[in-house]
């Protein structure tokens, strides 16, 4: 059984700022959803509350980051890119200010629906000039993206993950370095934040099949190793899957696309991931089988890749995780 | 932070002595833009009309700030900023250096620049030969100011984010004990957006009172006269609900400028609201109206027509374009 760690961002936050004075935490009427209540209440000199006015806070933020300030700013993910784009160009992007954007709430995994749902963050911001995009996948990754966030020359959009998070690896994020979960010979999967805990909810039942899959997992989606990738590419025989929480566009899946296309090689690619359309409120599990994020459909697409039927049905993947929908862990289910 | 260049080192004496009074300087600044327009076949010609006092006033006598820290010809485009260009500077060095006693000024209106650009060169912090780069390709004097042009210190192309820079940048330099203030040079169409009112409500909610803004009331915007494009209602009102202290004032009224400069604001924001003319000194503009964003001319005749008459007007000869 998967250990379940309750909020590991807050005592991270706290730990690392405490210890680094020019950093400073920014929020924006979100304050315990994004698990910095208890910062707020044990430094309110390190904190600045500036409302729900999010334009405000990202030009703000440059001014403090032109200050010599480093502040991390918290909200859900969508509402750091879509509402205050145009600043977040201008005052943070282009000029490489030193500003954090922790993300909370990616793609699917509030039942907030369409609005609190940062379903293509990815490829807004990988479109961004000077921007780097790390995102968490369990536990040790959470307690990790402060620092490894703030060692970044430059901009840096986090997806981070709260509440209830399993711990999955025993080593912090170092920027750029892919993990390698597996390095099998038949097909590659690439994935990153949830879905690749679904990934490894459908291990043992691939193995059994006798499919051996080369297991990548992402928390670094720019800047990207293209070689890192086409070596790995090089190590299997049918070709790659792509899963990830997000549109099939913009995403890892068209980067390991345009990975492809770059170097001229000829590798079968299935995409998994929102296809195109939005998602609405709903819980993650539901979310995930409905929009195909999940082991399942990751078996499905190992199978068209190897032209191989498994036999694999639900009860033969790892049990899904059902978090409570309002638990002592969130504020409240969004 | 690597954002100004800090090699050059200010002199002893950070103020330059005002050899010219500001309205020698204003007035210069309206003949500069005039030639320039006339030469250039059009230009921001009435954005220099409203602001002349303001940005004079300014410079000559407001903001503490040092000797300029780069070139009196301003070096070619050098690249955005990015990982590999580890040479990228902004044009704040021609307000100086960034050390904790000056001042800092943010340009909002990106539009006005050649109105900046004249103003630097008045006040002798840029040569007058830099506005023959102006908008040509490969140049950093551009027409819209970008963040590597003279005077700017960051990219204020898209109105409307300039106060929240600023708020941000003065709350970090107060937290660090700096004494400098940060002002901000707005116009008035910016209040059209609605960050101009969070940053109003956020730097009042953090009691910033180091923040200085003087806003060119010129009601013009783009499309014309702000009134025929949106109804922003009582501003002065709408800054104070939000939490700044107001001064309103006459914009070409140098005198006044001083005076509402010092209205105390301890822990608010402090808005200027300069209500200016915008044929200030070139009444001959009046009959544009309500096309005054950017001056063209119909034709040569037109373009002759208002050459001869603002020339007159400000006192100078008709520019001979010919050559």
């Amino acid at each position: 059984m998967v250990e379940l760690v309750n909020r590991p961002y807050a005592g991270a936050f706290e730990a690392y700022a405490v210890a680094h004075p020019e950093v400073l935490c920014l929020s924006a009427d979100l304050t315990s959803s994004c698990e910095i209540d208890g910062f707020r209440d044990r430094h309110p000199e390190q904190f600045l509350s500036l409302g729900m006015a999010e334009q405000n806070m990202m030009s703000f933020a440059g001014g403090l980051g032109l200050a010599g300030f480093r502040p991390f700013l918290h909200t859900f993910g969508v509402f750091l890119y879509r509402r205050p784009y145009d600043q977040l160009i201008a005052s943070v992007a282009y000029p490489r200010r030193k500003v954090r954007l922790m993300g909370f709430l990616p793609g699917v995994t509030t039942p907030g629906g369409m609005t609190h749902q940062a379903i293509e963050d990815i490829s807004v911001m990988r479109s961004i000039p000077n921007m780097t995009i790390l995102e968490t996948g369990d536990a040790t990754e959470v307690e990790s993206i402060v620092e490894a966030a703030d060692s970044v020359d430059g901009p840096v959009y986090a997806r981070v993950l709260r509440g209830q998070v399993p711990r999955l690896f025993d080593t912090p994020i170092v920027v750029g370095k892919a993990r390698e979960l597996s390095l099998g010979s038949d097909v590659l999967v690439i994935t990153a934040g949830i879905t690749t805990e679904e990934a490894l909810r459908a291990r043992g039942a691939l193995e059994k099949a006798g499919v051996s899959i080369r297991h990548i997992h992402l928390n670094t989606i720019k800047p990207f190793d293209a070689q890192y990738l086409l070596d790995h590419l090089h190590s299997v025989r049918h070709g790659v899957v792509t899963l990830e929480n997000h549109v099939t566009e913009g995403g890892i899946g068209s980067l390991v696309a345009e990975t492809i296309a770059d170097a001229g090689i000829a590798k079968r690619l299935v995409r998994l991931g929102l296809k195109d359309t939005y998602a609405h409120g709903g819980s993650r599990p539901y979310l995930m089988r409905t929009y195909g994020l999940d082991a399942p459909a990751l078996v499905a697409a190992i199978e068209r890749l190897t032209g191989e039927s498994f036999g694999i049905t639900d009860a033969d993947l790892d049990a899904v995780r059902i978090d409570a929908v309002h638990s002592s862990a969130k504020a409240e289910a969004l | 932070m690597a954002t100004r260049p800090t090699s050059t080192k200010p002199r002893k004496t950070p103020r330059r002595p005002n050899t010219r009074t500001t309205e020698e300087i204003a007035l210069g600044i309206r003949r500069r833009v005039f030639e320039h327009t006339i030469r250039n076949n059009g230009g921001y010609l009435s954005q220099a009309c409203s602001a002349a006092e303001q940005l004079a006033w300014l410079y000559n006598e407001e903001l503490h700030i040092g000797e300029p820290t780069l070139p009196p010809l301003p070096e070619p485009f050098g690249g955005v900023p990015s990982a590999t260009n580890s040479g990228y500077h902004t044009g704040a060095g021609y307000n100086g250096p960034a050390l904790p006693q000056f001042d800092r000024l943010i340009f909002a209106p990106a539009h006005y620049a050649l109105v900046a650009y004249a103003t630097l060169i008045e006040v002798g912090r840029l040569a007058p030969e830099a506005l023959g780069q102006f908008n040509r390709d490969g140049s950093s004097v551009e027409m819209i100011g970008a963040e590597h042009s003279p005077g700017m210190e960051v990219h204020n192309g898209t109105l409307g984010v300039g106060l929240s820079t600023a708020a941000g940048l003065a709350w970090g330099r107060r937290r660090k004990g700096e004494t400098g203030r940060v002002w901000v040079f707005m116009s008035d169409g910016e209040v059209e957006e609605g960050q101009t009112w969070e940053a109003v409500q956020a730097a009042a909610y953090h009691g910033i009172d180091t923040l200085n803004a003087i806003v060119d009331v010129n009601a013009q915007q783009c499309d014309g006269a702000m009134s025929s494009v949106m109804d922003v209602r009582d501003i002065r009102q709408k800054f104070e609900a939000f939490g700044a202290v107001v001064a309103e004032v006459d914009g070409h009224d140098v005198a006044a400028l001083r005076r509402a400069a010092k209205t105390p604001h301890p822990g608010q924001p402090l808005i200027i609201l300069a209500k200016t003319n915008p044929f200030k000194g070139m009444n001959h503009l009046e009959r544009r109206f309500p096309r005054l964003h950017y001056v063209r001319f119909k034709d040569e005749a037109d373009r002759a027509a208002t050459n001869d008459a603002i020339a007159a007007e400000l006192g100078v000869s008709p520019v001979d374009y010919s050559r």
